[in-house]
């Protein structure tokens, strides 16, 4: 048997654990054509900072891939060939199959403005990309940053843990104003701005304007101009599907699998960012381009690859991040569209953290906390937890697990609740009779 | 230390992982599905650890040398990692 694994990511590389964990003795072969291999694109962010150098974000020791006894040819493919079951390696070297899995990621949607070519237009996508940035970040030079989400906030930090004076352009009034409440967004934007971010609001860009090849400055749709150095973009990410297109695999923003992780070819799947999964619980095909799902998407494929019947089950939406410096997990529906279940919102913040039990301690020492959960009648809907991550844990299993609440409901939406308390005393409760 | 960290709020850890030092015995355990495998808890670890690694597995730090000192709970950007104390070690922990 030969499996041959498109992409080295982290989905290709839990397809690759999960393969040999039931099969010994399967050749499996690793393409792709990234010059790093398989490292932590969401590290790229703490690299940034300054807070890890490039070389630690390689998980895995030569002896970890000798370990699991596969090849790694370093090369791009070209075309699949189903019929024949065959891929092509950079126009020349045919392979055999007998099954496949496309890993191959995804990439940054381009900036499409005029001037979006000059040298200092900047993305982090890659390794070599955060390379780049910290060749041309100069301390008290100016960055102007693009992007609503995450990752243009990891490029705001970043720089400005260069020592750049850091302008960030937002589109609408707030940060991150699909999936944070409006106090969240406000506590975000205070800490980039006791740091020295200079925020505009309702700004888009239009132009990035040149000087002798280089970015010399921006200008946005209200006729504004601003100077800089850089033009860093983050307005998100499509899922690599040329290959799939080209071999007529069924596709919609994605490639399109069923819950085993399977195209519409029984002898191909996919899974990661490339993915767009069927998820049997809400009857509808999702991307998912996080680390966790994808690893988990891998690991489910390389099983089914080598014969075992395992479906991925997408768990409760689970996000974590850090937020201006604030440990951040958002579990569930916390944007807009689910409001019809939600009875009410309760929040807490510093003040309502009092001694928590110490079985369980996990990271503290926040100089704020807050937290915000969504309460629907008989189950917690959806949660954010910014700084002290102790509530994580047992607010992640109440939500997904939709765990009875109707006893601590009342609770919850009192007037001044203590919120950390209750949902403290509910989980201790809990693992007490387990 | 490479690199240079201009932002106040990432040194804000430094006070507790001290604190912790003193307050716990027990092992740190992490929670995989919040690992991005970043490597700044392998990176900090002061006598060498791979917990990176152990994250990956989702296995508890159970490493001779492991002084429980806290610098990897404390620097992980997302929380992976937190303490369990051995004797308390049951249910509600995944």
């Amino acid at each position: 048997m030969r499996y041959i694994i498109v992409g080295t990511g982290v989905a290709g590389i839990a397809a690759i654990e999960a393969i040999r964990s039931v099969d010994k003795k399967g050749e499996m072969i690793m393409l792709g054509d990234d010059p790093h291999g398989f490292y932590s694109r969401p590290g790229l962010a703490y690299y940034l900072t300054g807070e890890l150098h490039d070389k630690a974000l390689f998980p895995k020791t030569r002896e970890d891939y000798a370990r699991l006894g596969f090849k790694y040819h370093k090369a791009r493919v070209t075309r699949i060939n189903r019929a024949e079951k065959t891929v092509l390696l950079d126009g020349r070297e045919l392979l055999s199959y007998d099954k496949l899995l496309i890993a191959t990621g995804a990439f940054a949607t381009p900036l499409k403005v005029p001037g979006s070519a000059l040298q200092g237009v900047l993305k982090l996508d890659h390794l070599d990309d955060a390379r780049q940035i910290l060749k041309l970040a100069r301390r008290g030079k100016t960055a102007v940053v693009v992007g609503g989400g995450i990752t243009a906030l990891e490029l705001t930090e970043g720089l400005l843990a260069r020592g750049m004076n850091v302008h960030y352009l937002l589109r609408g009034d707030r940060y991150w104003g699909n999936v944070l409440d409006e106090h969240e967004s406000r506590i975000v934007e205070k800490r980039l701005q006791e740091e020295g971010v200079t925020l505009h609001f309702h700004s888009e860009l239009i132009e990035v304007i040149g000087r002798a090849g280089k970015v010399g400055g921006v200008r946005l749709l209200n006729g504004r101009t601003l100077k800089c150095d850089i033009l860093a973009y983050a307005i998100g990410i499509k899922p690599r599907v040329e290959l799939a297109r080209e071999a007529d695999l069924a596709l919609d923003r994605g490639i399109l699998v069923n819950e085993f992780l399977q195209t519409n070819d029984p002898d191909i799947y996919a899974a990661g960012d490339v993915a767009q999964v069927y998820d049997p619980l809400s009857g509808r095909s999702v991307l998912d381009s996080l680390w966790s799902p994808a690893r988990e998407q891998g690991r489910a494929a390389g099983l089914n690859m080598a014969g075992q019947r395992i479906s991925y089950i997408k768990g409760a939406p689970f996000n974590v991040t850090r937020l201006a410096g604030l440990t951040t997990t958002i579990i569930g529906a916390v944007g807009h569209g689910h409001d019809e279940d939600i009875l009410g919102i309760a929040r807490g913040d510093s003040e309502t953290w009092r001694e928590l039990p110490d079985a369980s301690v996990a990271q503290g020492g926040f100089d704020m906390n807050h937290v915000r959960i969504l309460v629907g009648e008989k189950t917690l809907i959806g949660a954010v937890v910014m700084g002290d991550q102790t509530l994580s844990t047992p607010l992640q299993k109440i939500i997904s697990d939709k765990m009875d609440i109707s006893c601590i409901h009342d609770k919850l939406l009192a007037r001044n609740a203590r919120v950390a308390d209750v949902i403290v005393e509910y989980w201790s409760k809990y693992v007490a009779s387990a | 230390m490479y690199g240079g960290l201009a932002l106040s709020f990432l040194n804000i850890f430094k006070s507790d992982a001290a604190r912790r030092t003193a307050l716990f015995a027990g092992h740190v355990v992490p929670d995989p599905s919040r690992c991005v495998q970043c490597g700044i808890c392998t990176y900090n670890c002061p006598i060498g650890i791979d917990v990176r690694a152990y994250a990956w597995r989702g296995e508890a730090i159970k490493h001779n040398e492991c002084l429980t000192c806290g610098e990897c709970v404390a620097r992980c950007p997302r929380g992976v990692l937190r303490f369990e104390r051995t004797d308390l070690f049951t249910a509600g922990a995944g």
